[in-house]
């Protein structure tokens, strides 16, 4: 049970560093404003900014009241006005409404706009066009890199993803740039580095360009993480649109954990308030189950519930017994519901069952982001769905939940998540059977259907090449994993990890060229090798894993595991923490 | 020893002093120097001469010669003076020769005589003509200084950034100050001006009366006077030979001395050795020379860094001596060599005779990638002296495609720099190229433009997208992107539109389009809720409740719940519901309305498309176990044991599962089977199961 780390484990930096440089950065841009002053966090802030600087720090740096950027208009009668928010063009327009209200009624104020983690040119246009851009001071608060755990970084972004995957929009390149290079600046120059994607690539590139605009910053230093390996979420879309099975990746899925903690509601505390519960390493139970396939948590904290209850610090999370009663009834229900990894998907063997339980989960108005989820998966793992298929599903997704989601439809086709089959695509009928005959009944049923959903398409080549579907005699042992695919019910090794896997292995991308191709990434791929005498052994076994357009806890786990079979440390930076459902909800569109 | 202190003199009671030439002067002078403006650059630098003919003694119609000279005399420049007649001389820091003429205007020269610029004083000292005019240097560079023919004073504290101050008026002044010079006191230039007995400092808001302390009686006149290079101390000589020498705060007298002549100086200055601690004034009249010292006191003068001797070389174009200074002082390249040879491809691009190829050849034969060279500087320069082919030639060797950017613009080459712009991958710069692009083009012409440049296009959709709707419209109609222009419309059809009429309208736009990007899916999708939408409207004027903007399913699950069946019968066939949806749909509606007898009705209408499984959860869901236990016995084989469990009827459940023999079915019964009621049970499939196992 739990994983232990290895006593050869190398140490991990320490990442506190950087909330420290945030919070410095913060109060001297507050200062820069003396006096008292009313501060305006953009909602999306405010977890990341309690994460760097409680309310008593700002309330010692003359923040005054505390008010939250949204449409109606703020009744802060305070003289001096200060506006935390992330560059977008709708907070442009509400602080310029601000103003310009000001100005009506003939009042002056100090007003000042700090942009995190950067401004953009857009931004100061658009105030300039309300004809406020002389009234308002601007000014970056450049924290991109928030430590939500000893091991994990998120630069926060959520719509990094819509914003690169759909409209091709380049702006947030500069700051994954940005906050490269202040890691190698901060922690030494990564000796090795590999990347594979179109949004890595960039990123990579102009990462390297700032390293030489400021040549000899890191020169000399000593490395401290020995690998950088840079990845596209669209890599790997399948990996993220699994439910997940792994502990913290289904708390994720149930309840959303937002900026490291999540909010459990009345029914899960068995009292009558919520709590706010902070998810990390320093919370030891936690810590002991977050990386474990769920079958097993129950047992473990029955057991833990017995000896450990009096010595466990109830103050700092939610206590066994109420993690006990989350489990019993939040996760017992699921084996019954089949929440499975894409088990609705994969009960049936072929693609027509596969077609009408979706249809079912439609018409029954199950739920709207599942069902695209569903009909996404099914998509890419068959290199896109059969015309019919395609226009009768999007038919009764538009009668169910009306025709502004032929929007979502255009975007998820533009994204490549779900589209519609070139015509020499089509599975032959022939074909179709003969996978039927082949699945071995004896075999998990899980492995099976998922063998049989990777066959053609070139995610099923990539699985064959990769050994994704792993052969399983027997039962697969959950408890005592014995690859990646445990955080799948060992019916699926994420494609991500394994590619992470193989490279590392290889230190280079030799011998992956087909997978490569098949990735549609060939000219994508890179590895930067510099020779690094001051490379400690240490070093070379620490490896930073950047995710572009988010990562799961699911591939976190997976690698977690990987680091203590092979001896490595995996540090993971990542645009945003995902799901299945929040890439869903990040390609639809909302009636405002 | 005699020998060694043979020429030094007593100066006071404890300093000596020697003369002797350091050099001789190589210049062969025509005129004479007391026919010359003269101006002699600070730190040893340069000397320029300029024979004034527009004394009125000497008035003649030949034009004047500018020379200028090293500090040794070697002749560094020499032109005929065109311009009209000049009042004063004078070096800035920079080693830039100013020439104020008397209408105000001030040419500027280089070190080889070569034209800079020039600029004027402003209007008043137009029309009152300059009297007077002093150059002086403070930390923010230097200033100039302009007594008016109408004894005012303009001064600007910058030439390299020129604002002027007018000056206040000296009340009852009737003629020119006898003497007059700048102060430099807390970052503010003045001016201290002597008229008669009386001294006034003039900043920039008033005129003040001022003395100086323990001031000899008597004096009835100033004659001259002396500020020190550091603006620190100060001395006036007076009318009586009297030498007042104190700090030029005028707080405090450092000493006095009396010298008995009175005859005006033509000339009194501060001097020092450097990082001497005496100080002294020299005062200097035509055939005398007088220094006057002071006691010692720790002041400390600023050395000529290295930073300056270099520029200093790279002024005198000594290029070749300045790198091999770096060098031999181990300066970094970007501080030294690099600086120098930026400086010399800089003066590089001016050789008008040297064809752009040639020049551009030669500076990056010379640079070629040194740390620290800026060629987008020095094609600037280029850019500068006309010569925009060679600039364009120069930026093709700067590495940083974003240093390109704004001189491209510059250019009015706003196109390549679009495409340098992307190249750095600065979406920043991006965007601030296609405002320039905007607004430089027509409408046409900038789509065009982005059209071609994707990354572009996707970062102006963007901000469109959010700021300028109508633009966005225009994009995608001049791309003929008619899919996005249905999508547009779709979008507006409920996000700008409010009536249903002009909703419809915006749908029909949407579908017209739809087709036209030969998607007829979406463009049929769209005219069947163009039907909805109509008929939603319809149903909230006949039925009242709320209809409009929910789904063809929600408009039929709410008809059901509000009893109008008849209604969502017929709305179901016009909108051609398949039969699985409709069955779900009104099972859950029949089961939510607990309408149990209109339920059954409904399971009997015809044979379910869905089966009767779904008829056993909705009950159960609704705790409704006795219904449920209707439909559970209509459930088919294949999920009849399921069915069975969810009635809570195990021991039947398993009698069918073993009927089945299928082992799946009967771990399920027993996952089942809780407790001692269920035990017979559990014996039971476990005998089962034993016989399957001997066959």
């Amino acid at each position: 049970m739990a994983f232990p780390h290895r006593p050869d484990a190398p140490e991990l930096p320490d990442f506190s560093m950087l909330k420290r440089l945030a919070r410095d950065q913060l109060i001297y841009l507050l200062e820069q404003l003396p006096g008292k002053k009313d501060l305006f966090i953009e909602a999306d802030l405010m977890s990341p900014l309690d994460r760097i600087a409680n309310v008593s720090i700002l309330k010692q740096h003359e923040v005054d009241k505390l008010y939250k950027v949204e449409s109606k208009p703020a009744l802060s009668s305070n003289e001096q006005l200060c506006f935390l928010v992330r560059p977008r063009i709708k907070n442009m327009r509400y602080i310029a409404s601000l103003v310009n209200a000001d100005k009506m009624a003939g009042r002056t104020r100090k007003y000042k706009v700090i942009f995190c983690p950067q401004k953009f040119h857009a931004c100061e246009m658009v105030l300039e066009e309300e004809g406020v851009y002389g009234d308002v001071s601007c000014d970056e608060w450049a924290f991109s890199l928030l430590p939500l755990d000893v091991d994990l970084l998120s630069m926060e972004l959520p719509e990094f993803f819509r914003d690169y995957f759909l409209e091709g929009d380049q702006r947030w390149i500069n700051t994954v740039a940005q906050a490269l290079h202040l890691l190698s600046t901060l922690y030494g120059p990564f000796p090795n580095c590999y990347g594979i994607g179109r949004c890595t690539k960039m990123s990579y590139e102009l990462w390297r360009r700032l390293e030489e605009e400021e040549d000899g910053e890191t020169k000399g230093r000593r490395p401290e993480i020995g690998h950088i390996f840079l990845l596209d979420r669209d890599v790997d879309f399948v990996t993220a649109l699994c439910s997940q099975v792994v502990y913290e990746g289904l708390v994720d899925d149930t309840f959303r954990i937002k900026c490291g903690s999540v909010d459990f509601g009345p029914e899960v505390t068995s009292s009558d308030r919520s709590l706010k519960v902070l998810l990390n390493a320093e919370d030891k139970v936690f810590n002991e189950i977050r990386n474990e396939h769920f079958s097993n948590v129950f047992g473990f904290l029955s057991q833990k519930a017995r000896n450990l209850q009096a010595q466990y610090d109830r103050r700092r999370g939610m206590d066994i017994k109420q993690m006990k009663n989350f489990v019993s009834q939040e996760l017992k229900g699921l084996k019954q519901e089949h929440r499975l990894l894409s088990v609705p998907l994969l009960e049936g063997f072929n693609i027509r069952e596969s077609t009408s339980y979706i249809e079912e989960h439609i018409d029954r108005q199950v739920s709207p982001i599942e069902s695209l989820r569903l009909m996404c998966l099914l998509s890419i793992t068959e290199n896109g769905l059969i015309p019919k298929d395609y226009r009768s599903l999007k038919t009764q997704y538009l009668q169910s939940y009306g025709p502004e989601h032929l929007l979502t439809f255009s975007n998820l086709r533009r994204a490549g998540l779900l589209t519609e089959q070139a015509p020499g695509d089509t599975l032959t009928a022939v074909e179709s059977k003969v996978s039927k005959l082949v699945t071995d009944k004896a075999a998990g049923k899980i492995t099976d259907a998922f063998s049989s959903l990777a066959k053609r398409s070139n995610f099923r080549a990539i699985s064959k090449k990769l050994n994704l579907i792993p052969r399983v005699d027997g039962e697969y042992d959950l408890k005592v994993p014995r690859d990646m695919a445990y955080v799948f019910s060992g019916a699926y090794v994420p494609l991500s990890c394994r590619i992470i896997e193989q490279v590392l292995e290889r230190r280079s991308w030799q011998g992956l060229d087909e997978v490569v191709r098949l990735l549609n990434c060939s000219e994508l791929a890179f590895t930067d090798t510099t020779k690094e005498d001051k490379a400690s052994s240490e070093c070379l076994r620490l490896i930073l894993v950047v995710f572009l357009g988010g990562c799961t806890f699911s591939e976190i786990s997976a690698l977690r595991f990987l680091g203590r079979e092979k001896g490595y440390r995996f540090i993971f930076l990542t645009t945003a923490i995902t799901n299945s459902a929040r890439l869903m909800e990040a390609m639809s569109e909302v009636k405002a | 020893m005699d020998c060694y202190t043979a020429n030094w003199n007593p100066l006071g009671d404890s300093a000596f002093y020697r003369k002797y030439e350091l050099y001789s002067m190589d210049w062969d002078l025509k005129e004479e120097l007391r026919d010359c403006l003269v101006a002699a650059a600070p730190y040893g630098g340069p000397i320029a001469l300029l024979r004034n003919p527009w004394r009125k003694e000497k008035a003649t119609s030949i034009r004047p010669v500018l020379e200028i000279y090293s500090a040794s005399g070697l002749p560094l420049a020499s032109l005929l003076w065109k311009s009209g007649p000049v009042v004063s001389l004078g070096w800035s820091a920079e080693e830039e020769l100013l020439c104020v003429q008397e209408d105000g205007v001030v040419l500027v020269y280089g070190l080889h005589g070569d034209f800079r610029r020039h600029f004027s004083m402003g209007n008043e000292v137009l029309q009152n003509r300059v009297l007077d005019a002093r150059i002086f240097h403070t930390e923010f560079g230097s200033g100039l200084a302009i007594l008016t023919g109408a004894h005012r004073f303009t001064l600007s504290a910058n030439v390299g950034d020129l604002k002027l101050r007018r000056m206040p008026e000296v009340p009852g002044l009737q003629s020119a100050p006898s003497c007059w010079t700048t102060l430099c006191q807390d970052r503010v230039a003045h001016i201290l001006l002597a008229v008669g007995p009386d001294l006034y400092l003039l900043d920039h808001a008033a005129c003040s009366a001022v003395t100086l302390p323990g001031l000899a009686l008597g004096v009835s006149s100033f004659l001259q006077m002396a500020v020190s290079f550091t603006y620190r101390h100060l001395a006036l000589f007076t009318d009586t030979g009297y030498i007042w020498m104190g700090t030029s705060s005028l707080k405090e007298k450092l000493c006095e001395f009396n010298c008995n002549i009175r005859a005006p100086p033509k000339q009194m200055v501060w001097c020092s050795r450097p990082r001497s601690k005496e100080r002294a004034v020299v005062v200097a009249w035509e055939r005398r020379l007088m220094v006057v010292g002071d006691a010692p006191e720790s002041i400390q003068y600023k050395q000529l860094t290295i930073q300056v001797l270099l520029d200093r070389l790279v002024l005198r174009r000594l290029y070749p001596l300045a790198i091999q200074i770096c060098e031999y002082l181990r300066l970094p390249e970007v501080q030294g060599v690099s600086r120098i040879l930026a400086h010399w491809a800089c003066y590089k691009v001016q050789q008008k005779d040297v064809s752009d190829e040639d020049v551009a050849r030669a500076i990056n034969q010379k640079l070629g990638d040194t740390p620290g060279v800026s060629y987008s500087d020095i094609a600037a320069r280029a850019y500068g002296c006309g010569r925009t082919e060679l600039a364009i030639k120069l930026l093709e060797y700067e590495p940083r495609s974003g240093e390109q950017v704004p001189l491209l613009l510059k250019m009015k080459r706003s196109k390549l720099a679009l495409s340098k712009a992307i190249e750095s991958g600065d979406t920043d710069l991006v965007f601030t190229v296609l405002l320039h692009l905007k607004n430089e083009l027509n409408r046409g012409d900038f789509f065009m433009t982005l059209r071609n440049q994707p990354m572009a296009l996707s970062l102006y959709r963007q901000f469109c997208k959010h700021q300028e709707l109508e633009t966005l419209k225009d994009l995608y109609n001049q791309d003929d992107n008619h899919q996005e222009l249905g999508s547009f419309h779709i979008r507006a059809s409920y996000a700008a539109e409010e009536r249903i009429e002009g909703r419809v309208a915006a749908l029909q736009t949407a579908a017209d389009a739809f087709y036209k990007a030969k998607n007829e899916f979406a463009a049929k999708a769209t005219e069947d809720q163009m039907r909805l939408l109509r008929l939603q409207r319809r149903l909230e004027d006949e039925l009242g409740g709320h209809f409009v903007d929910l789904s063809l399913h929600d408009t039929v699950t709410t008809l059901i719940l509000g009893g109008h069946s008849k209604r969502a019968e017929q709305l179901a066939r016009d909108f051609r519901i398949p039969d699985k949806r409709l069955w779900w749909l009104k099972l859950t509606a029949l089961a939510d309305l607990e309408d149990w007898e209109e339920l059954e009705k409904f399971s009997k209408s015809k044979k379910s498309p869905i089966g009767y499984l779904p008829f056993v959860e909705i009950c159960m869901k609704q705790h409704n176990k006795y219904e449920a236990k209707k439909y559970a016995s209509r459930v088919g084989p294949e999920q009849k044991v399921k069915a069975l469990l969810l009635v809570g009827d195990v021991a039947q459940a398993a009698d069918v599962a073993i009927e089945h023999r299928n082992e799946a079915e009967l771990s399920l019964v027993l996952s089942h089977c809780t407790g001692a009621t269920d035990g017979a049970t559990a014996d039971k499939i476990q005998r089962a199961r034993a016989q399957a196992q001997k066959k």
